[in-house]
């Protein structure tokens, strides 16, 4: 070096950049990953990869060509798009059905807001709802194609909460109330909601890294627990229990790693409890009330909705003003 | 409240304090404090003693420059500063090592404070002492608080939360006795406050000399607290708040809660100044940096107004690695543009950098993580203020309380896209000081 | 079924007329009387709302327009004197036509002319790497090179060259706002007369440093040497704090100066013809002879005359 180089302080930086930290959300994803495709096997590969795969690259050439500018190009944080989005999809999915999704979610939802960092709802989450409105057929189908691991129970083709939704407490009942399985491997869904044990691993592994603050999914799963308790107790035949609302229907999905999503969640952490909280009701409402069985994805986006409000309302104590 | 937690990185922490030799030649900056830059009182040709009054403040808030070497005034006139800027510096040529009369040099430590308050504010003023913690403000007028405010704790600063910073923690161990006589002597003139000592919990040895010194000395009203390690700890509104759980209103003085801080390097010059008639004309600094062999890694004496480029030369070369050199600690030091600029009193590090560790990767989008507002130690929004600051949003940044922020550097540290939120926001931060401060001259 | 649709259509209607006429009383009673001449001045202006008349938009120096006694204090730089006519037109005050001016860059540090001394790292802004240094050149008063001007353009008209490091001004867009003076924290860039066809001349320096400091940061600086001033004829060159000036106001567009110049500091730009030097010199060096000859004579003459007398 002959030229010294001068610039304002500081002069050092944390060994943390948005690559890692996007990287890090991928380990996290790995395990609930791998669970799913041992369970579904190749199909849920293919299409953990066509998701993945068309994401980034959706992403390069909208950067590249429409934009032309190659640094609004985040493969890292395109790529956690990718998985979240295909993690909320039936194995069974086409191929194509996930390129529209990540079409959908990159080229609307992300970068006609202006890429990374601007948008204001989840792209995983408004690809999926897109999705599920648009090809409400294929969305629902559970019937998975049997995976590497066979279970004893036949894969019957309905989430536990759409059995509820359809048929009420007693079709779920006529199942056997099987909570113990989701805990494990649910006995249909996406691959984000087939273990619950192994998103919380993922998510621990987050808080350790501290990637994100335990608070908004902890006030999701506090207010899910204390809404779905109340009316519980209140009509235990009618009502669905706090542990099945916690475990079911990609709550934990959502709560720990969409809900948690940086760019769409707000800032300080009382915003991020108020956040927590109204997902929590929403979800609630949605799920007793409403004519759609789950309501995660649609509580987060309609909180998606209230985040700059809440970042407007919400700042952290600042030093010496009371 | 904040903070981040770099790796300290003391590597001269075992490094005993040597004395500089003397360059044929030294250039005495007038403006090492402060406020307004000194007036020369020499003239070209006069021979002056090491300790002479060269120069005389320029305002209320200003000091005291002394020559720190004997020899002949070659000239004087703007010479480049670290950051190429012209000063006024006093060229004298180095003859011999010719001290004033009076000033003590022995290691004798002296312990009976003057009884009289303000003799001991004269000394302190005639000796040019100014606070070595970094912002360099005149001494005697931070221990003479405004009439009306009293002081409640002195808080003497050891913290050195900087990384690679070892000089308070080196005379700390060398010379814990002398900054304690100093402390108390401050506390004097503070109308007898308590006193505390504030150093992290990174440099046990510093902890155990300055407590054995205590024992020895047993001054009452006087203690040494423990601080976690964190930076900026050792920032002042930082550590009053760590240390009397107190915390100073915005755009307030920490007199405002009873509190006065002062370095243990002031403490050590008020030391010298009261008690040995020594004007502040040498300091001690740390020569160090990654990767630099324990051979070039240093703790001086210097004397002021050397050129940084002999130091540097004394120690052993610049380092092949090193891609920048700091005047200061990495967090907040200055990046030394110039290397024939010169030591002034507040010197306190000369920092090699490897470009590795230290060149600025490209900014990217902030993906909103809050990292840099869990970082900012005075509970600002870094990336508001920075969004702000890019769309001139005067009324808004004053609002979010831009003035407060004390360019620690934490969020620029911390920020995984690598934006320069601190270079922004100082900005804006000057411009919203100066509206102000216009509005209040207007009032 | 024929009943809802009558209720339908008779609540409907009440709603509409009520809100009418709340909305038309509410007009009433708030209305801001505005002189209507502000819309017809707005009209004409630009509407870049670029804010380099001083206002902060259009319709502001509008507002003003209208109010003011006269138009002397007013100038739309986009707009120039024909809108300025325009405006005069419609308040019937009378103008004095302002000569159109451009936006120059008085610095010729290339990284050729001027050699970088350390490398700069920090945030792409020159006046935070003002605020920080001198920056990484020696010379202290040159362009950073960071583009701020260009940032603060609204009409395109500034880019960075990336071969000098120094902003180009793209004269057929730069409108003489002079949002880049303000932006530029070393004052580098001035607007000035535009001249005949474009024609111009310019020192492209504002070195302060004496001579041989100037010369050793930058090959093409001022070195205040006065050679400019001791040869300009129309007095329109002076050196102040060792660089000089030319008042293009008096400038008569001869060249001279450019020509004499040791360090290529003074530029004259849209010439038709290239600079010929040569032929310059020798018509200054003739002039001086002529002139010392003159003198001579003159001399002569008053000898005569006193002798003679």
């Amino acid at each position: 070096m002959e030229k010294m180089l001068v610039s304002p302080s500081p002069h050092i930086h944390a060994k943390r950049s948005t690559t890692s930290i996007m990287v890090d959300v991928i380990i996290a994803l790995m395990p609930a990953v791998i669970v799913s495709i041992l369970f579904y096997g190749w199909s849920e590969l293919m299409i953990l990869a066509v998701s993945v795969v068309s994401c980034v690259l959706i992403e390069w050439l909208i950067a590249k060509f429409l934009f032309k500018r190659a640094e609004l190009f985040t493969p890292s944080a395109a790529a956690v798009t990718g998985l979240l989005l295909a993690m909320n999809l039936p194995s069974t999915t086409p191929w194509w059905i996930a390129v529209i999704g990540a079409l959908f979610a990159i080229g609307v939802v992300k970068m006609s807001f202006g890429g990374l960092g601007q948008n204001l709802f989840n792209p995983a989450i408004a690809g999926r709802v897109f999705l599920l409105i648009s090809f409400p057929q294929q969305m629902t189908d559970w019937t998975a194609a049997p995976g590497f691991i066979h279970t004893t129970d036949a894969i019957s083709g309905a989430t536990l909460l759409g059995v509820y939704g359809e048929g009420g407490m007693e079709a779920l009942q006529a199942l056997g109330y099987p909570l113990d399985t989701s805990l494990f491997f649910d006995i249909g869904g996406s691959a984000g909601e087939i273990s619950s044990i192994a998103l919380l691993v993922g998510f621990a592994y987050l808080l350790i890294r501290k990637v994100v603050k335990p608070w908004i999914p902890l006030s999701i799963f506090g207010t899910v627990a204390l809404i779905s308790g109340i009316f519980y107790l209140a009509d235990p035949m009618t009502f669905t229990g706090p542990a099945f609302n916690l475990l079911t229907g990609g709550m934990i999905l959502g709560s720990c790693f969409m809900a948690t999503d940086y760019v769409t969640s707000p800032m300080s952490t009382w915003g991020g409890v108020i956040f927590g909280v109204g997902i929590g009701l929403i979800v609630m409402m949605i799920r007793y009330f409403g004519s759609y069985p789950e309501g995660m994805s649609f509580a987060i986006l309609i909180m998606n909705c209230f985040v700059p409000l809440l970042n407007m309302a919400f700042h952290q104590k600042k030093y010496g003003r009371a | 409240m904040g903070g981040v937690h770099p790796n300290d990185s003391k590597l001269a922490r075992e490094c005993r304090i040597e004395t500089l030799p003397l360059p044929p030649v030294v250039y005495v900056s007038m403006a090492q404090h402060l406020g307004a830059p000194a007036k020369p009182v020499v003239t070209v040709g006069d021979f002056v003693k090491v300790g002479q009054v060269i120069a005389e403040p320029g305002g209320f808030i200003s000091a005291y420059v002394h020559s720190p070497v004997s020899g002949t005034v070659k000239s004087i006139g703007p010479r480049k500063d670290l950051a190429g800027n012209f000063q006024t510096h006093v060229e004298i040529a180095v003859e011999g090592d010719v001290w004033m009369d009076g000033i003590d040099r022995s290691d004798k430590l002296v312990k009976e404070i003057p009884e009289d308050r303000e003799e001991i504010l004269k000394k302190i003023q005639m000796g040019g002492v100014v606070g070595l913690g970094g912002a360099t403000f005149p001494a005697h007028v931070k221990l003479n608080p405004p009439a009306g405010k009293v002081a409640e704790c002195l808080i003497l600063n050891g913290t050195e939360c900087e990384p690679f910073l070892t000089s308070d923690h080196r005379i700390m161990l060398e010379r814990p006795r002398e900054i304690l006589v100093g402390a108390a002597i401050m506390q004097k003139v503070l109308g007898g406050c308590r006193c505390v000592v504030g150093i992290e919990e990174n440099k046990p040895e510093a902890i155990a000399a300055m407590r054995a010194a205590l024992s020895e000395l047993g001054f009452p009203d006087m203690s040494v607290q423990v601080l976690k390690k964190k930076y900026p700890q050792g920032g002042e509104k930082q550590l009053i708040d760590a240390v009397m759980h107190r915390q100073v209103r915005s755009g307030g003085l920490p007199i405002d809660v009873g509190a006065v801080v002062q370095n243990v390097g002031t403490s050590l010059a008020v030391y010298e100044a009261v008690q040995k008639n020594k004007p502040l004309i040498t300091n001690v600094l740390t020569v160090t940096g990654d990767d630099v062999p324990v051979s070039m890694q240093h703790n001086y004496l210097f004397r002021i107004g050397m050129p940084l480029s002999y130091i540097i030369g004394v120690a052993g070369g610049r380092p092949q690695q090193a891609a920048k050199i700091i005047s200061g600690g990495p967090m907040m030091g200055k990046a030394i543009s110039n290397l024939e600029a010169t030591t002034v009193k507040g010197t306190s590090a000369i920092l090699y950098l490897s470009e590795d560790q230290t060149r600025r990767q490209e900014a990217g989008y902030c993906i909103r993580c809050g990292r840099c507002a869990d970082a900012c130690p005075m509970g600002l929004e870094p990336f508001l203020l920075y969004r702000l600051t890019r769309v001139a949003d005067l009324d808004g940044l004053e609002k979010n309380a831009v003035q407060d922020c004390i360019e620690c550097g934490c969020c620029l540290y911390s920020c995984p896209a690598n934006i320069p939120l601190l270079d922004y926001i100082r900005q804006s931060k000057g411009q919203v000081l100066g509206i102000i401060r216009s509005r209040n001259v207007k009032k | 079924m024929t009943n809802t649709i009558i209720w339908t259509v008779v609540i409907l209607s009440l709603l509409g007329l009520v809100l009418a006429l709340m909305l038309f009383f509410i007009a009433k009673k708030f209305r801001v009387e505005e002189d209507p001449r502000i819309d017809e001045v707005e009209k004409v202006m630009p509407g870049a709302n670029c804010g380099g008349c001083g206002f902060a938009g259009c319709r502001a120096f509008a507002d003003a327009a209208v109010k003011a006694p006269n138009l002397d204090s007013q100038f739309c730089p986009v707009g120039g004197n024909e809108v300025m006519k325009k405006v005069a037109a419609i308040l019937g005050y009378e103008i004095q036509e302002k000569a159109p001016q451009v936006a120059v860059v008085r610095c010729n540090g290339s990284c050729e002319n001027r050699p970088r001394t350390n490398e700069y790292d920090g945030a792409a802004s020159c006046r935070i790497k003002a605020a920080l240094y001198s920056g990484d050149t020696l010379c202290p008063f040159g362009c950073l090179g960071c583009g701020d001007c260009v940032a603060a353009c609204q009409f395109g008209a500034l880019s960075m060259d990336p071969e000098t490091g120094l902003p180009v001004v793209d004269e057929s867009k730069c409108t003489a706002c002079g949002s880049c003076v303000k932006a530029c924290p070393k004052h580098i860039i001035e607007l000035r007369n535009k001249g005949p066809r474009g024609m111009r001349m310019f020192v492209s320096c504002v070195n302060k440093d004496k001579g041989p400091v100037a010369k050793k940061a930058c090959a093409a600086a001022c070195i205040g040497c006065g050679l400019c001033a001791k040869t300009c004829t129309h007095d329109a060159i002076t050196v102040t704090d060792n660089v000089a000036y030319i008042d293009f106001t008096k400038c008569k567009l001869c060249r001279e100066c450019e020509a004499v110049c040791p360090t290529g500091a003074i530029h004259g730009v849209n010439f038709p013809k290239p600079l010929d030097r040569e032929g310059i010199k020798k018509r200054i060096a003739d002039r001086k002879a002529k002139a010392a000859e003159l003198a001579a004579a003159a001399k002569e003459a008053e000898k005569k005359e006193v002798t003679n007398g």
